[in-house]
């Protein structure tokens, strides 16, 4: 049965849009505007403003992926327990959120997070001292969190229906009690799903401008922001490129961790 | 005790994933123009929606992008994932290794990426770019969620069809597609999906006369967002909620399927 | 033999509408193997899971030792499971699976290491501890889920189909390991099983179970020479079922022809159930008996032949080392020592137990 030709197509297309696209942001990343090697893009990451929006970047991206976590993980355990309600609750956490556009679902939390907004008004209803998180950086965690989360839910959520439940019945068997079976067995057996959670939460909070240009207001600015605005104002595609070089290699290396803890290889990750 | 702690964390989930939805659904009830302000109770956004030629008509570009889009990309992505199925092992690794960069790669790096192939060829910037760009996200869905299909299917029901005299051509629209089917589907709705909700790549493909939903929305944020886009969103949401209830109607196996599959491709 | 050490009074449980156990009873002594022996859907494993404390009945009591541990976790029992499908700890070495429970238990580390040391000797899997589960072959697999068991040495221990996923060459030498493990150990075995030919090899006591119920209780020599009913008499080995009637003691009219057999009790022109063993049914030359026959098929089986027998509208299934060529001419004979009679079921649980077959 040789099927081979059948893969021609998709080659070509994945050359022609994929691959050299990556080549050209390496080319223009590592030439100045006459087309010259440089290697001045690159270390223009060190410049104070953009090492400070690469290190604001890192931090919220850090913070929101650990706070998805701490979320996700519990969440994922009473839904694989669930029986067969929970397909309608990942229909309810997942899909359907997406087709509520997601610039105009970010930009509602303008409206809830307001000084005046939703969740003040209920807060002062209740007599609570109100919160004043818009355009500060806790509300583009807040943003990076409500966007991301599910993509820290699925693959922990897969890794835990995985485990065998005897397996956890055996932990109970030797001895364990609820804890311990968790933290010697059901936690590192899961440890897959978390770090694969960890790559897809943490690749696009690092990356994006939009999270941060629609809930910091215009002060703040991350290195997602300084690319964007490299490429459609300053026009310096250089320079842009040259800090998507530098991005990309804190994706790879969080990719790398990501296959390095998949030991089985079955890619609980996409 | 233990099952009310369970449902009450997984309803402050919802509400905490919910409350923008239903914050938005509210405003497209809004008689006030501004997003701070109650102004009291209208429809009138859903009457004006229908003569907001530009609203529509970044709504049918959408559309349009993610129909088209999502059928390329299934179209090339089964026959790619038929193919990859059938390599040997290395060449499916690169291959996989390949179609993994635009999932797991920023957005923004596609974006740009895409962005100075399209200057280098000198392409004009508008529907063609956006919806190449389009099509290239699109297709690594629809592969892996046609591929964990193959990979369960009986090779040999394959063969067994051209044993007992079918052509290829024959054997696989009668054996391998339908077998396929599902994963082929759920592809697709992911592809399209995935497409509607695009912002970021379609910043940085599009060209000034062409505007997305998304783009639209975007342009709009420093003026103010026109309540129209409220109600627009509002009758989308309504309606794939109703859909998606329809569905959870049909038989129960089918709907597992298409969930599972599209678990497999979120993942 | 020795005294009761596990009581199941009265366990009955069901899953939704499905009643699994109804109303059970039953004891296991010390230093005892058990089989629990059904088809799936039987209820054998739900009675493991519920001395092993993974399920708790709806109704009834477990008791362990004269003490009530119906509700007692499975982290406290006295008893340790192999598992179905071995369960080890994949992201674990060998020899942190086996001292797992024991450092639940905060035994100091020369122990652990000594215990390690021991079990893997006995499981004959010596030096193996540094490996991953995922290494080893499903046989050593097994014998690890064993070693992580009898490391904490259990009172008794569960075993749940434990050869279940093994390959038949296997499983039999899996077999004499277990038999000498029990000796070796001087433990109860608790064993899971829908293979007969397992129950009957290693068995001390076998549990014949069907739709929840016991059917019989037994040695592997009762259960299969004796057979109380139908099922019974169906699910261990081949054999021929006949509907009969006991005309007096010590004589059954089987298809019609009169037999001379050594059961009494029965009643005078009881109907009853009678069962001949295949490997009982003698084949003399035509007329020698009542009872004439042809031979319509015959197979050859490696240890002897198989053949069917037609006589009296009735087919007979029939084991000999001797060859009878299709359409020979018998006659047919069963000393009376191998005439098994049974009561015809009679209530409606024994009546769904004839039926299921």
């Amino acid at each position: 049965m040789n099927k081979k030709w059948l893969s021609f197509p998709y080659i070509l297309w994945a050359a022609g849009f994929i691959i050299i696209p990556l080549a050209m942001v390496f080319y223009y990343g590592f030439t100045d505007r006459d087309g010259i090697f440089t290697m001045e893009n690159i270390l223009a990451i060190l410049s104070p403003e953009h090492r400070k929006a690469l290190f604001l970047a890192l931090v919220l991206s850090f913070f929101s992926t650990l706070i998805c976590i701490l979320l996700a993980y519990p969440l994922s355990m009473i839904l694989a327990k669930m029986g067969n309600a929970r397909n309608s609750f990942l229909v309810l956490i997942f899909i359907l959120p997406m087709w509520m556009n997601f610039l105009l679902r970010t930009l509602a939390w303008q409206t809830l997070l307001e000084k005046n907004g939703v969740i003040n008004s209920i807060l002062h209803f209740l007599h609570l001292p109100g919160i004043a998180i818009i355009n500060t950086p806790a509300a583009i965690i807040l943003g990076m969190v409500y966007n991301f989360l599910p993509f820290m839910v699925l693959p922990i959520y897969n890794a835990l229906l995985k485990i065998d439940p005897n397996v956890i019945n055996a932990a109970r068997d030797l001895g364990a009690n609820g804890l311990q079976t968790f933290i010697k067995v059901t936690l590192p057996l899961s440890m897959p799903g978390v770090i694969s959670g960890i790559t897809m939460v943490f690749v696009p909070a690092l990356t994006t401008f939009v999270i941060s240009t629609l809930l910091g207001g215009s002060k703040i600015l991350l290195i997602g922001n300084v690319i964007e605005q490299e490429f459609t104002q300053s026009g310096n595609w250089n320079l842009g490129s040259g800090l998507s070089v530098v991005l990309m290699i804190f994706i790879v290396i969080s990719i790398i961790f990501s296959t390095l803890s998949d030991k089985d290889g079955e890619g609980t990750a996409i | 005790m233990r099952k009310l702690l369970h449902r009450t964390y997984i309803f402050l989930i919802i509400v905490f994933l919910y409350a923008p939805i239903a914050t938005l659904i509210v405003l497209s009830f809004n008689a006030s123009k501004t997003r701070a302000k109650w102004g009291g109770f209208t429809l009138k956004w859903y009457q004006s929606l229908f003569h907001n030629e530009v609203i529509l008509e970044a709504l049918s570009t959408t559309l349009l992008i993610a129909l088209l889009s999502a059928l390329t990309a299934t179209f090339i992505g089964t026959i790619a994932a038929i193919a990859i199925n059938g390599m040997k092992k290395r060449n499916r690794a690169f291959l996989m290794a390949v179609t993994n960069i635009p999932m797991l790669n920023a957005e923004i790096v596609t974006g740009i990426s895409l962005m100075l192939l399209f200057i280098s060829m000198g392409m004009r910037f508008g529907f063609t770019t956006v919806l190449l760009a389009h099509i290239t996200f699109n297709i690594p869905y629809v592969i892996l969620s046609v591929l964990p299909r193959l990979k369960q299917m009986n090779p040999s029901t394959y063969e067994a069809a051209l044993d007992l005299g079918a052509s290829p051509f024959y054997a696989f629209f009668k054996v391998i597609l339908p077998d396929i089917f599902p994963g082929v589907l759920s592809g697709f709705l992911m592809a399209f999906t995935m497409s509607l909700d695009d912002f970021i790549i379609t910043h940085f493909t599009k060209g000034p006369g062409l505007d997305t939903l998304s783009t639209k929305i975007y342009t709009e944020v420093k003026k103010g967002i026109k309540p129209e886009m409220y109600s627009l969103s509002a009758l989308i949401f309504v309606t794939v909620l109703i859909l998606l209830l329809l569905v959870n109607r049909t038989p129960k196996d089918r709907k597992n399927i298409t969930l599972s599959r599209q678990e497999e491709v979120l993942q | 033999m020795s005294n009761r050490l596990i009581d199941l009074v009265n366990i009955s449980k069901s899953f939704g509408s499905n009643l699994i156990l109804d109303d059970m009873n039953l004891y296991i002594r010390e230093n005892e193997f058990l089989t629990l022996l059904g088809p799936s859907g039987c209820g054998k494993t739900t009675t493991l899971r519920i001395i092993g404390g993974f399920e708790s009945p709806d109704h009834g009591k477990v008791m362990f030792n004269g003490t009530d541990i119906t509700s007692l976790p499975p982290n406290k029992r006295q008893v340790n499971t192999v598992f179905q499908k071995y369960a080890l700890f994949t992201h674990m070495t060998i020899a942190e699976n086996i001292a797992f429970g024991l450092k639940i238990k905060n035994k100091s580390n020369a122990y652990i290491q000594d215990k390690v040391k021991y079990a893997l000797k006995l499981v004959n899997l010596d030096g193996y501890g540094s490996r991953m589960p995922d290494s080893l072959s499903g046989g050593q697999q097994q014998r690890i889920a064993i070693a992580r068991a009898i490391v904490n040495e259990p009172k008794v221990l569960l075993l749940d189909e434990p050869l279940g996923a093994l390959d038949l060459k296997l499983r039999q030498d899996m077999q004499y390991e277990l038999i000498r493990l029990k000796n070796e150990l001087g433990i109860t075995f608790v064993y899971v099983t829908h293979d007969q030919e397992e129950a009957l090899t290693m068995s001390d006591t076998i549990v014949v179970m069907n739709q929840g119920y016991i059917q019989q209780i037994g040695t592997p020599e009762m259960i299969y020479n004796e057979p109380e009913n139908a099922f019974v008499a169906d699910f261990i080995g081949d054999s021929n079922i006949l509907p009969s009637t006991m005309i007096r003691d010590e004589l059954v009219k089987i298809l019609d022809v009169n037999f001379a057999c050594i059961d009494k009790n029965f009643g005078e022109n009881k109907p009853v159930d009678v069962v001949i063993r295949p490997e009982d049914v003698e084949l003399l030359a035509p007329d020698k008996t009542q009872l004439n026959g042809e031979v319509t098929h015959l197979i050859f089986k490696g240890v002897h032949y198989e053949m069917e027998v037609v006589a009296n509208g009735f087919t007979w299934l029939v084991h000999s080392t001797k060859l009878f060529p299709v359409g020979t001419k018998i006659s047919i004979y069963v000393s009376p020592e191998n005439i098994q009679i049974m009561h015809k079921p009679v209530s409606v649980d024994e009546e769904a137990v004839s039926i299921d077959e």
